[in-house]
Formats: C-alpha cells, structure tokens, sequence
C-alpha cells in the first residue's frame, strides 16, 4: 500500500472503525456504569449538595488548596499537558475543520506559533511525567502496563502532528496519515483504559462535591 | 515527400532553424530537465544526429485529454520540436490512417523497429469479462498492449489512467480497469501522471529518453523526480497564505478574491506531487489555484476516490455522522442493557445476603 | 450465617453502586491520594495508597459489572477474587485506615477512597476476614451493649460519681426532655470527667436534657468494621431511645464515629430519616454561645491548638463550632499549618485504636501529628474526640512531649 492509499484508508474505513468503536464503547462504558443507580441520602444536609457538586468538577483540577497536598511538579505538569492537548485539539485550524465536518459549524483558530508552543510544552510535560513515573515509589508501584499502553496512545498524537506540521519525517502523506491513524488508536483505546476518565471525572467530582457539600464541606 | 531517414539537424536546417536557434531551445529544455548547462551542447549534437524515433502511441480507455494537452501548442514550441524529432508511427487521433490501414502501420513498425521504438499508453485496461469493454480493431486492450510492449524500448504511461487506472479505475470500477504497470512488468515504465499531464512535462520526459537514450530519476512511483518532486503545496505561491492561517472559507468569500489559501476548500496540493505550481499550464499561464480552484491531486493515484474534491483533507473521507449516530444506537442498547443487568446482579446479591450477626463475630 | 467468601463477594456486589463504578473507571493511578494518606508519608511504604487498598473491590467491579471485565472473565484472562486476597488485603484496609476522608478531600479525580474502603469492608466482614479486635468490639456492642464493655451499672455509677462532684441531679429517662445525650465507651471508661463538665454547662445554660437507660452508647463498632447489619442494630438502639424519651435532639459526644454513624449513616441505615436532630456536643455548645445562653469567665494562657476530629471536621462539617468556643476562653491560641477539613488524622481512627496487631504502626504514624505540634510549638491540644484525646496522648507519652492533651468540653466546663 502506497503512502496516498494509506492515507485515504485512515481518513475513510479507518475513521469510520475508529468512532465506531469510540461512541459505541464509551456509551457503554457510561451507560453501565450509570445505570447502577445510588441510594437516596435520607441524613438531613447542612448544605447543598448540587451546588457543591458543580463547583466540585472545576476546583477539583486544583486540589491543593487549604494545604491539602503540594501540587508540586505533577499538577503542574498535569495542568501543562492537559492545557496543550485540550487547546491543540479543539483550536489548530485542521482540526476545527475536522471537527465542523462532523458537528456542523467551527469556530476561530489559535494562531499557529501558539499551538507550536503548546505542542511543546506538551511533548515535554509528557516525557517528564513518564520517567518520574518510573522513579516514584507510589506511581511506579501503581503503574500498570494499560497506563503506558495508556500514555502512548496520548503522546503519539502529540508528537506525529508536531512532525506533520513541523518536519513531515517520511513525506507529508504519510505523516498526516501516521498522525490521523494515532488519533484513531487513541479514541479506540478510550473504552478500554482509563483515559474514559475524561468522561466519568465528571461524574465522580460531582458526586464527592456533593458527598462532601450535604455536609457543609467545601472540597 | 520527406526523406524518412534525414537527421533532426537536416531537417531543422531546411526549415531555416539556425543552428544558434536550436542550441537556445536544448539549452532551455535542459534547464527543464534540471539537466547541467553543459549537457545542452551534447543534448544539442545528439538530437541533431538523430533519425526520428519510432513512437507507437496506444489509446485505451481515456478521454484523449492527454492527447489534447500535448497537442497544445499556441506559439512554437518544444511540443512542435518533438514531434518533428519522432516518428508517430501509430496515434488515433493525430494518424491520418484509419481502419486496417492504421493498424497494418502499427505491426510494420513494430516488426521494423523491434526492441527500439518507445511505447506510449494513454487511458487505463479493462480486464473484466475478457477486456471486452475496450478494443480496438476486434483486439482487447489487455492484448494489444502485451502484444505491442514486447519489441518497445521503454513505455511512457501517459496521464493518470494509464499510470493508476485513473477514471475508469474509480469506485464502484465496473470494468476492471487496471493501469499498465499492472500488466507489464518487464519493461522500463515512466509514469507521467496528471489528468491531464501538463503537456510541457510530456515532452520534457520524451526528450529526455530521446536525447539521452535513458530514462530520467524516477521515484517509487516511476514518476520523474525532476516534475514530480516536490509537491504543489511546497511550490504554491499562495503558502504564505496557508502559513499566516489566511484561508478562503467559501468560493467567494472575501478571502477568495484575495486570493488566499484554498487548503479549507478542499485543495489536495499538500499530498500531490506534479509540476503545475512552476511550470503551470498553456504555456505557463496559470494553473487552478492560481484561477481559484482547490487543486484536485489529480496526479496521484485514485484520487477520483480520495473523497469529496471540496472537503479538506483533515476531514474524515467517509460518513462520520452516520456512522457516530449508529454507535449512539447500538451502544444506548448494549449498555442500558448491561445497566440492566447490572441492576439485577445488585438486586439479586441483596436478596442473598445474609445478615451479620454476633455469631460471626466471635 | 456463616461467613464465606461467597458471602463476602456477595456483599460487595450489592454495595457497588452508581459512585464506586464512575471512581474506579476514573482513576489514573496519579498517586495524589498517597501523599494525602498519613500511613504512606509517615511509612513510605506504597501499599497503603489508598486507592491500592480498594483493589479487591476493584475487581470484583470490574468482574461484575463491566462488559469487557466479563468479557475478559469469560475468555478466562481474569481470576476472580479469592480469599487469600481479601485476608493480604485486611491488615491495609483495617490497620492502615482510618476513614479520615483526606484521600476524598484530594483526589483530583472526584473518587472517594473512603468510602469505597468503608464498602469493602461489608464484603470482608461478610467473609469473616477482618481484625479479631474489631471482631471483639463488635461482638461485644452487639451483645453487651458496648465494645468496652461499659454497662448499664457502670454509666449508673459514673453518673454518681458526678452527682457527687456537681451536687447536681443527673437526669436519666426522662420523657420529654429537649434533648437526649448519649456517650462514648472511651469516655465513661477512661475520661468520667466529661459527665460532671457537661452537667455543669448544661445546668449553668438551663438546658433541658436526659441519659437514656437503653441508649447510652454512642460508639458505633459497626462502622468500624464496616458492617451495615451491625451499625444498623446499634443505631435503631438509639432511635428506639429518643423515640420512646420523645426527645427533640439527641447529641452525640466527643467521640469521632459515633458523629458519623448517627448523623450522616443512621437514617439511611435504618432506612427512614429521624424524627429528631442529631448535633455534635460542640456543635450544641455553639448554638448555646451563640444564643447568649453560655457566659464563661477566666482565660487559658498556655499557647495551645486544636486538633480537628476527622470524623467531626473534614467528614462531619463542624470547624468553627469548636473555635467560637475556645476562643471565648483562649488567649493564646494558634491553628496548626494544615487545619481545619486539611488537618491531619490522629491515627487511630476507624477501628484502627481497636486493633492491637495495628499498634505499631498507629505509633509510628504518629510522627505526623508531632511534626505538626513541633512546628507551632504548643504546651495543650484541645480535642473533641475522647479517641484522638486517646492517641494523641500515647503518642506524646511515646515521643516524650511536652504537651497536654484537653476535651474541649471540659476546658470549657472549667470556665462557665
């Protein structure tokens, strides 16, 4: 197979595999996890749950506050890489153009040196939260083969659009196809790993908010 | 009658083409061919010595586009060089022989210039059924060409059916249409890709094999390197544009008269190599981005199948919507049935459960 | 019945819900929780990650209620949980936690540990694994009537003892008094002082208010060892108590669990929400200060702290009720670096106090707590709990500290 029909599989049957097992396998992954109900909580709250439950799913990003941990170099680099994939993702013009084909309607890019920038930081915070996996006691202890499998399904996105826009490596086709079939293999794997935390950090931020916000606490 | 065994140079002599004439027009094509200065000179004294080249050019399922851009010619040019420089012994269109009379020219130069003539194929080879969807004479084009690519030195696979399949080749391909170097397989082949080729690249490719009696670099798609090098998108003169994020968004929109960058209208120049952002067409007038069209990729292969010419090539090929709807579908059953499930498991379980009592504390 | 690892599978299958299923399928393995959890930063040892402690449960969910985990069950790449694993698991999930709530309080991903640790301990009540101390203390409240074995004769005893000191009446049974006071094992046991304090402060503040001869313990052994069945039978004693006394709050003492079993869990444990309020003793004590109705005199000089009750602070709600008291009788009064719902536990939470295999580490991860009162170098520590009153004195005692441990209450009792 030739680098143009590479290219065309991954931007056709390829895409068409890819969300197909994205939506469906997040559905269920949601769904069953949902659908498990919880009880009513019949203890008579001192404050309001709801509240506190959204107020919960944004400060959460920042937990150290009121001294309860030292964000140190993992929240910070955490935050970078989160930043630059989320703002990558949702604001580099081809991808605003990929997103409009399918929602219907896009929206402004960032200037190109920005993402350039972002992407960077995130090549670089990735790396670093990697290896100080390895050395920490905690995290390498909790680190299981998933969460590499995990973190290379994340990084290789970041990494082979740098080089499609940056220094196509092997020929723009292939590069933009590496970095489309990357993209592919990240969302496939999203049912499977714990990256379906994007989904379900919701979900659980607001029921601890909430859990904690009935009794009056504001974590 | 002309003398069919008069050199190039005698000819060009006769017709009053200096001999100064001739070295700027090898000069020129030399230069086009990203050939050294000095080859010019020797490019020069061998064309001048050479008794025309027998070419057989066979037409098979195409359009004669190719035809009609190699035919193009609004001043003197290299075109009309080439043609006096060869023998077209065998051309559909350009032939004034018809029926059995054109055909018996074809088997006499072939038997006459066995193993040195150059074979040209323009338009893909229908394979299904026998190849009875196209023939010429009562012959399938699958026969003549094994038949006629025997005694060639060289074929040149003009224009993207005969270098890919092309049109015929695309979706749903109802005649099992097939490009050459699918069929031959021992004989040198240039592909000269493009729909049509540019007709300054044709000529430079058969000028290079007349002159040099070799075939150019090709690449891994024996294209010519020299033409099909680089892509339209790193020569575009409208990359600054694509590079400052200027884009035109609609056919005219703002950004369209001002000529920006077409990247979001579709244009495949990024994933095509040809020659069109240089050298451009009718004699370097323009070329579609520059008359404000995305550019199609019509060099490469199956581009007819490479999705909407209008969509971007960030944006999925295929039906995303529909098919993201069905997963919403399938996967809303499947998990509000393992939801289900779930629920029953729990309720089951708390049916079974035994109380702690003191008992098990002890 | 009889404990088995069918049981046990059993239960923790019924606990699993809607929260335990978004946690699990929420964790990145980031290790926040470690470093919130007292029995990691104090040991170093990675076991005691929080969330690593709930990896028993994690299976069993995975197991159960994920298509691919039955998938993966199915094509047998999965072994189900085995009772071998629920005993290794035992000593992290009894002795290494105290249900502070810190790991909750911090997880950036929304999960509570906590109360996933406080599910798998239904489970492995259920498979009979669980630490022969909380065994006993249970055993004990379910049939005695309290872990400590304070009985009826010995509360009526104490309630002499501080007739005599006060030369007030202690009332007990009395139908229709406002509000009903039960107490803590560890106090009737070691600290009796804290029943003159409050008569003191109750009389002084006029309250209405009565002991309850069928309800009198507070301590909840069935939270500790994390059985629904067995905290269900000892708060329906106390429901039965307020309910036949018709009283219209029932406050629950210095003790840390006794807090979140009758105020948050009771009502869902006996499946009806309560016909009374339930505070906190310094909570009350606050509504009475804030009423008019308590009037102190006299200061403490001795630059002192407050050590926030896990289960009272960060799990329980109440912070400023315990400062607005001392600080009508503090003058020389400094909060710890981490305070508050971030304050640190003492230790010996959540059964951990009842588990003697589990002392030496308790002792050890002590040195939490004394790097914090190092560091605002106090001579007193004022609590709210008789269990962190408890600990916080061994563990003084044990690093030869100069610093006096105090019951808020009876501080405060010292100065009305």
């Amino acid at each position: 197979m030739n680098d143009a029909d590479f290219l065309l599989w991954v931007r056709g049957p390829g895409m068409i595999i890819a969300v197909a097992v994205f939506v469906f396998g997040v559905l269920v992954r949601f769904l069953e996890m949902w659908l498990l109900g919880k009880n009513v909580d019949l203890a008579e709250p001192k404050g309001a749950a709801f509240g506190a439950g959204v107020r919960t799913m944004f400060t959460r990003s920042a937990p150290c506050g009121e001294e309860m941990c030292d964000g140190g170099f993992v929240l910070f680099s955490s935050w970078a890489f989160h930043i630059a994939f989320v703002l990558i993702f949702l604001f580099l013009a081809p991808h605003i153009l990929f997103l409009k084909s399918i929602l219907g309607f896009g929206w402004p890019a960032l200037p190109k040196a920005l993402m350039t920038i972002l992407a960077i930081i995130g090549i670089i915070s990735m790396v670093a939260l990697l290896v100080h996996r390895f050395f920490h006691a905690v995290r390498n202890f909790l680190g299981k083969t998933v969460d590499y499998v995990a973190w290379t399904a994340t990084f290789l996105p970041l990494l082979t659009g740098y080089l499609a826009a940056h220094s196509p490596l092997f020929g723009y086709s292939m590069s933009l196809a590496l970095h489309i079939l990357s993209f592919e293999i990240f969302i496939v794997l999203i049912p499977f790993t714990k990256l379906m935390h994007m989904f379900t950090v919701w979900v659980a931020r607001y029921i601890n908010g909430a859990a904690f916000g009935r009794k009056g606490v504001a974590v | 009658m002309p003398d069919p065994f008069m050199t190039l140079g005698e000819k060009l002599a006769l017709q009053g083409v200096t001999r100064r004439t001739f070295l700027k027009y090898c000069t020129s094509l030399a230069s086009l061919m990203a050939l050294p200065p000095a080859m010019a000179a020797e490019m020069a004294e061998k064309l001048a010595k050479s008794t025309r080249q027998p070419v057989i050019w066979l037409s098979f399922q195409e359009c004669t586009g190719c035809t009609e851009s190699i035919a193009r010619s609004h001043s003197p040019t290299l075109e009309s060089l080439i043609f006096d420089a060869i023998s077209l012994d065998y051309h559909h269109t350009l032939q004034a022989a018809s029926g059995g009379a054109a055909e018996a020219a074809r088997l006499a130069s072939m038997k006459e210039h066995y193993g040195k003539y150059i074979l040209v194929v323009d338009g893909a080879i229908p394979m299904k059924d026998g190849g009875v969807y196209s023939t010429i004479a009562g012959i399938s084009n699958y026969d003549m060409l094994i038949d006629t690519a025997k005694g060639a030195a060289a074929i040149i696979a003009a224009g993207t059916c005969a270098a890919y399949g092309g049109l015929p080749h695309a979706n749903p391909n109802p005649t099992g249409a097939v490009s050459v170097s699918d069929i031959v397989k021992d004989k040198p082949i240039i592909n000269v890709p493009g729909c049509p080729p540019i007709a300054t690249v044709m000529t430079g490719v058969i000028a290079h094999v007349l002159t040099l009696g070799a075939l150019p670099e090709l690449d891994e798609q024996k294209r010519p390197k020299v033409f099909f090098g680089d892509t339209i998108h790193d020569r575009c003169y409208r990359r600054p544009f694509y590079d400052q994020g200027k884009f035109a968004k609609t056919f005219d929109d703002e950004g369209a008269r001002n000529g920006w960058c077409l990247f979001e209208l579709g244009c495949k120049g990024p994933v095509t190599r040809n020659a069109c952002a240089t050298l451009k067409w009718n004699g370097g007038a323009s070329f579609p981005i520059e008359s404000g069209h995305p550019c199609l990729g019509c060099s490469e292969p199956n581009f007819w199948d490479a999705g909407d010419f209008y969509r971007a090539l960030p944006e999925p090929a295929g039906k995303v919507l529909t098919t993201a709807a069905a997963a919403v579908a399938a996967g809303a059953v499947i998990g509000i049935a393992a939801g289900a499930i779930g629920r029953r498991k729990k309720a089951k379980a708390a049916a079974e459960r035994k109380p702690v009592t003191s008992d098990d504390l002890k | 019945m009889t404990t088995s690892l069918a049981q046990g599978v059993n239960a923790l299958v019924d606990v699993i819900d809607r929260p335990i299923a978004a946690f699990f399928n929420s964790c990145v393995h980031c290790g926040f929780c470690a470093e919130a959890c007292l029995f990691y930063t104090e040991t170093g040892d990675p076991r005691y990650t929080p969330i690593y402690k709930v990896e028993p449960l994690r299976k069993v969910w995975k197991q159960h209620f994920t298509v691919w985990g039955k998938f993966l069950h199915a094509l047998g790449l999965s072994k189900p949980l085995t009772i071998e694993e629920l005993r290794e698991w035992e000593p992290l999930v009894y002795d290494a936690c105290t249900l502070c709530g810190r790991c909750s309080a911090v997880c950036p991903l929304g999960n509570d540990v906590t109360y996933m640790i406080r599910k798998l301990r239904e489970g492995m009540v259920a498979a009979g694994v669980a630490p022969e101390g909380l065994k006993g203390a249970a055993y004990r409240s379910l049939t005695i009537g309290s872990p400590m074995k304070i009985t009826l004769q010995t509360l009526k005893a104490t309630m002499r003892d501080a007739e005599q000191q006060t030369g007030l009446t202690i009332p007990l049974d009395k139908e229709g008094a406002e509000l009903m006071l039960i107490l803590s094992s560890n106090e009737i046991g070691l600290y009796p002082e804290i029943l003159p304090a409050i008569a003191r402060i109750f009389d002084k503040a006029g309250v209405s208010w009565t002991l309850c001869s069928t309800a009198f313990e507070a301590t909840n052994a069935g939270i500790q060892i994390g059985s629904s069945d067995v905290a269900r039978t000892l708060v329906q004693r106390i429901v039965d108590g307020a309910e036949k006394l018709k009283v219209k709050t029932v406050i629950s003492p210095e003790c840390g669990h006794a807090y979140t079993a009758l105020r948050w869990d009771g009502p869902n444990l006996i499946g009806r929400p309560f016909p009374f309020k339930v505070l906190h003793i310094t909570e009350f004590l606050d509504q009475l200060r804030a009423a008019g109705k308590l009037k102190t005199s006299g200061h403490e000089s001795e630059r002192m702290t407050y050590h926030d009750p896990c289960q009272i602070a960060r799990r329980g709600g109440v912070v400023d009720a315990p400062r607005n008291l001392i600080d009508m009788i503090a003058d020389n009064y400094v909060e710890m670096e981490e305070t508050g719902i971030a304050n640190w536990c003492c230790g010996g939470g959540g059964g951990v106090s009842s588990i003697e295999r589990a002392d030496p580490l308790r002792r050890k991860v002590f040195s939490k707590k004394k790097s914090q009162l190092d560091a605002i170098k106090v001579t007193t520590v004022v609590t709210a709990c008789a269990n962190c009153r408890h600990m916080i004195e061994e563990g003084i005692e044990d690093n030869k500290m100069n610093v006096k441990v105090v019951s808020l209450t009876e501080m405060l009792a010292q100065h009305v």
